[in-house]
């Protein structure tokens, strides 16, 4: 099956939730499940076919294309239905399916509107899905609008902390962003003057600089707001927060990429000029961005702001990346999209799933002592923090490392800037982790020091705790971890691990592909 | 002049006509003993059988012109035609849940004389008949307006409505009137031609002006605006369907008519920073007023009917957008935008008229919750809304799309009317923001009540039915757009 049916399938499964009666929540979650797994699965089987032969097909044809349709959709416009991968989306591609399946899995504990609940996750992967594999700017945009409703009803109807006002915020964020886009789109449309909105054909016509700087500005501008780019990321942590797990999940881990793509292939793709002029602002803003989310993660009191803010970070990555315009900056942009929606992925889960879902508190106050309650929360977050911070061995170091040296290229100072991040990722990380898995001890140590309690609610609350805690045993009594979640961890772990060790399986293919890119420099 | 010629093109009036009078007198003379509900299945039946056999008539009929213009029937307004005679079944099959009181046969009888009007509208090309199409219409909506005979709020709104439309017809006969004395003419191509001869001169820009006023309070757009939402409020909620829908779609037509055939070739300008007075002008700025004003009071309602009726306004605005284009696409656009707009509503007016009887009051708090007690009518209420919102792959997305880009052809090479495109395009986020509270209460409040809503199977596959259009006119436009395309440019 040809990759595209990854996006039938999940409109598929969507409508057949939609059928199922609403009191067989087992049944649905595993329609749900299968239909994600089958969605990855086409995926990956093409993924593997398309690296396999990669190398060929750009010898022969000059360009990494496999174009899966190409049909008219509306010839009164120009408009075709054409999608096509190549290696820049197909790592994205696969990433969908991953966080599909384990955003199912983390899912599993949802009781209230089940149905409602998966229909509206199914239909946002299928058009996320459909964004990634648009080569029609029209198509591109469709599918791209269609992500955002169900967005604002996942998060609304099954968030938590402030759900409305952040699903709100998240929706306007992203419908004002793509009203730049479609001014951008048309422009572009009416500039190039060919009757077609296809990117490729698009491309070829290169259109009047003037237009070009403006226009590339619009367009990068407006997505860039998805991907989170400083200063236009105020959505990302509210809606990561507000939303539920697998709504963060998906917030972070693929939506923040959509933006990212669609400024790679709508915005660079099309404007080389525009990108000329302001390749210089986006990579400081890129940087910006990075110093800045780490700085705010730091000093965050709510475990999911952090990681919230360190995906404003990450994100930052991906665009100093990307305006680097060398082969190892941008390939190193894209990895990043991947490794980061992985490592987002991993978090949210543990933070909203594992310990929220439990806990039902997020303050790090008044957390700590999960490492014995919930041990393997603790070693996934261990190995999630160390793959965030960019430790060798894991994917981040990879396409951070690449980020870094063609940042370095480009100019030293924004090398140098961006990587005072990583002392500052290390410290929020660790900060986290201290706090949430360790610090009861450390809490009993100085109450029985001092012998004052304190007047916060949380030493209140610690207070009501202390007999079971002089027994040396954790105050926390929590459900045991699922199974669901332990096989969605180890799936999303072992992606790290696989790329970080063993990155060629993606990078070589992310740098073919790159390298056709006009005006790349080597 | 044969007049079997004329009587058959007028068949379809003909058959409403009759049909009204049938309704009437059934209802009058053999039903007033019996029960309001079967007298409400009745007389619709027979109204239903009599408007699917206008559309049968329609179908069939040959493309000609009569008496000067005063009777054009091609495959344009063929298809309007239908549109409309399609919108009065729906609007027969809303109100046949609808407690409209015991006037069951007035009440199908005036719903067709205004249909009537509707049609002789779409079909005229001359100044005299438009104008009593328009006021046939008009009159009958009054009537229909006040149909809810207990309540205060109903005659009130009928009164408002009758007070701004008569002295919007006067407005519009007076520019006719003008219009005649300077070009000689009452036929719209003549007058165009006149107006290409003479050039401008100040009266016609009287005439001209009092024209487009006239229009604007029929169509609703600022600052003309303001019986509507009174209007939309206090009418049966069927009728408030068949004036947000109907009468737009002939007022429409009938207005994209007069630019293009009659004031395409007079001056004005509203490029950027290159404003020149004259048609293009005004209409830009009622576009600008009507999508300002319309998305962001619509903000503030607390009634479902207000909040669509402003959000009818700001639709009147973007159509204005595609208006002023003036070109074949901005033509084409403004015809896919009005029937695909005129379907998305009265499905949303459908539903609304639908719940609230149910629940007691179009009030937003009254929609509750409301995808647990109908979860089917919610779930169509959520694509009309989305539709209106402009979400694809809905109608209304591909619809705001093409008239944003008929604008922007216009002038495409120095962009010159991207401003009036930006400024759309950034009201219908804020559009966004207002439909979203509307889907909010069905979808995100607790319920005050919680047992199920029934309605009637009818009902709800005729809504399923319009729900399932607007998708396939936004999934595939191709079909429709490729023939509104070809027939535009031949107007």
């Amino acid at each position: 099956m040809r990759v595209d049916w990854s996006i039938y399938i999940s409109f598929i499964g969507a409508g057949l939730v939609m059928l199922l009666p609403k009191n067989s929540k087992n049944l649905i979650r595993w329609v749900a499940l299968l239909t994600g797994v089958a969605g990855l699965a086409v995926a990956l089987n093409s993924y593997f076919l398309y690296n396999a032969a990669c190398d060929s097909l750009i010898s022969n044809t000059k360009s990494g294309f496999w174009h899966l349709i190409d049909v008219p959709w509306i010839p009164a416009l120009g408009a075709h239905y054409h999608l096509a991968v190549d290696g820049i989306n197909f790592p994205l591609i696969v990433l969908t399916g991953f966080v599909c399946v384990t955003g199912v899995l983390f899912s599993w504990n949802i009781e209230e509107r089940v149905k409602e609940f998966f229909a509206f996750y199914l239909t946002l992967i299928a058009a996320v899905y459909g964004v990634f594999m648009a080569m029609d700017l029209f198509l591109l945009f469709v599918f791209y609008e269609l992500a955002i409703i169900p967005k604002y009803f996942i998060i609304a109807i099954w968030g938590s902390t402030r759900k409305e006002y952040g699903a709100m915020k998240l929706v306007l964020y992203s419908f004002i962003g793509s009203a730049l886009v479609f001014i951008g789109v048309l422009v572009a449309y009416f500039a190039a003057g060919r009757g077609t909105f296809d990117l490729l054909e698009l491309a070829k016509f290169p259109i009047a600089g003037p237009i070009q700087v403006w226009v590339f500005a619009l367009i990068f501008v407006g997505f860039g707001v998805l991907a989170g780019m400083w200063p236009f990321h105020t959505w990302a942590p509210t809606g990561h927060v507000a939303a539920p797990t697998a709504a963060s999940m998906l917030l972070a881990g693929v939506v923040m990429k959509l933006g990212a793509y669609g400024c790679f292939r709508a915005a660079m793709g099309l404007f080389p000029h525009g990108l000329d002029q302001w390749r210089w602002i986006i990579a400081w803003l890129g940087v910006v961005g990075i110093v800045y989310g780490a700085a705010v993660a730091l000093v965050q009191k709510d475990f999911k702001f952090i990681i919230g803010y360190s995906s404003v970070s990450h994100m930052g990555f991906v665009l100093l990346g990307l305006a680097t315009l060398t082969v190892t900056g941008m390939s190193g942009a894209i990895l990043q999209m991947f490794s980061h929606g992985v490592v987002a992925s991993l978090l949210f889960a543990v933070v909203g799933r594992m310990i929220y879902d439990r806990t039902h508190t997020r303050q790090l106050a008044e957390l700590g002592g999960l490492r014995k309650a919930l041990p393997f929360a603790f070693w996934t977050f261990l190995i999630g923090g160390a793959a965030s911070m960019g430790l060798p061995g894991f994917s981040g170091f990879v396409a951070e490392i690449q980020v870094l040296i063609g940042a370095f290229q480009m100019s030293p100072w924004l090398a140098a800037s961006a990587a005072v991040s990583i002392a500052i990722t290390a410290g929020y990380i660790l900060n986290a982790l201290h706090k949430v898995f360790f610090a009861e001890e450390e809490h009993l140590q100085n109450e029985h020091g001092s012998g004052s309690p304190g007047g916060s609610p949380s030493n209140g609350h610690a207070n009501n705790g202390r007999d079971a805690r002089s027994t040396t045993e954790s105050r926390w009594n929590l459900p045991g971890i699922t199974w669901p979640e332990v096989v969605a961890s180890l799936i999303l772990l072992a992606l790290l691990v696989i790329i970080g060790l063993y990155p060629s399986i993606m990078l070589d293919m992310i740098k073919a592909n790159v390298k056709l890119f006009p005006g790349v420099l080597p | 002049m044969i007049y079997l010629n004329l009587f058959r093109a007028l068949g379809p009036e003909a058959i409403l006509l009759l049909t009204a009078f049938v309704v009437l007198t059934f209802d009058l003379l053999l039903q007033r003993t019996r029960e309001i509900p079967e007298r409400l299945r009745i007389a619709g039946t027979i109204a239903g059988v009599g408007l699917f056999g206008a559309i049968v008539l329609l179908t069939q009929q040959t493309p000609v012109t009569l008496l000067g213009g005063t009777l054009v029937v091609n495959s344009l307004t063929v298809i309007f035609k239908v549109v409309v005679v399609t919108l009065t079944v729906l609007t027969v099959i809303i109100s046949l849940d609808y407690p409209i009181g015991r006037h069951v046969g007035e009440y199908f009888a005036v719903l067709l004389f205004g249909s009537i009007g509707m049609l002789l509208l779409i079909s005229a090309e001359e100044l005299i008949t438009i104008f009593v199409a328009l006021e046939l219409t008009s009159l009958s909506l009054y009537i229909l307006t006040a149909f809810h005979k207990g309540a205060l709020r109903s005659q009130e709104a009928a009164v408002k409505y009758f007070m701004f439309g008569a002295i919007s017809s006067a407005f519009l006969l007076f520019g006719m009137s003008y219009l005649y004395g300077v070009t000689g003419a009452t036929n719209l191509r003549e007058i165009g031609a006149a107006i290409q001869t003479l050039g401008s001169s100040p009266l016609l820009v009287v005439a001209l002006l009092f024209i487009l006023v006239g229009f604007g309070f029929k169509v609703a757009v600022v600052p003309f605006h303001l019986w509507a939402p009174d209007a939309y409020e206090g009418a049966p909620t069927p009728v408030t369907a068949f004036i947000a829908t109907g009468s737009k779609v002939a007022s429409f037509f009938v207005l994209t008519k007069f630019v293009m055939l009659s004031f395409a070739g007079m001056p004005g300008s509203a490029v950027w920073k290159h404003m020149t007075p004259g048609w293009t002008m005004l209409l830009a700025f009622m576009a600008v007023a009507s999508m300002v004003l319309g998305n962001c009071v619509a903000i503030v309602q607390h009634n479902v009917k207000r909040l669509l009726a402003y959000s009818s306004i700001a639709h009147a605005g973007y159509i204005l957008v595609g208006l002023l284009a003036a070109s074949t696409t901005g033509a084409t656009a403004v015809f896919y935008y009005i029937i695909v707009y005129a379907l998305t509503n009265l499905g949303a007016f459908g539903v609304v008229a639908a719940l609230s009887e149910r629940v007691g009051g179009d009030d937003l708090e009254h929609f509750d919750g409301m995808s647990k007690r109908a979860p089917f009518l919610s779930l169509l209420m959520l694509v009309f809304v989305l539709s209106l919102a402009g979400v694809p792959p809905l109608g209304g997305f591909f619809g705001k799309f093409y008239l944003f880009m008929a604008a922007v052809e216009r002038d495409s090479v120095h962009f010159g009317l991207l401003w009036l495109v930006i400024l759309g395009i950034f009201m219908s986020a804020v559009s966004l923001y207002y439909y979203l509270i509307l889907l909010k209460h069905v979808y995100l409040a607790a319920p005050k009540e919680s047992q199920r809503i029934q309605t009637p199977l009818y009902l709800n596959i005729a809504l399923g039915a319009v729900a399932l259009a607007v998708l396939g006119l936004g999934l595939y436009p191709q079909p429709i757009v490729a023939l509104l395309k070809t027939l535009a440019a031949r107007l």
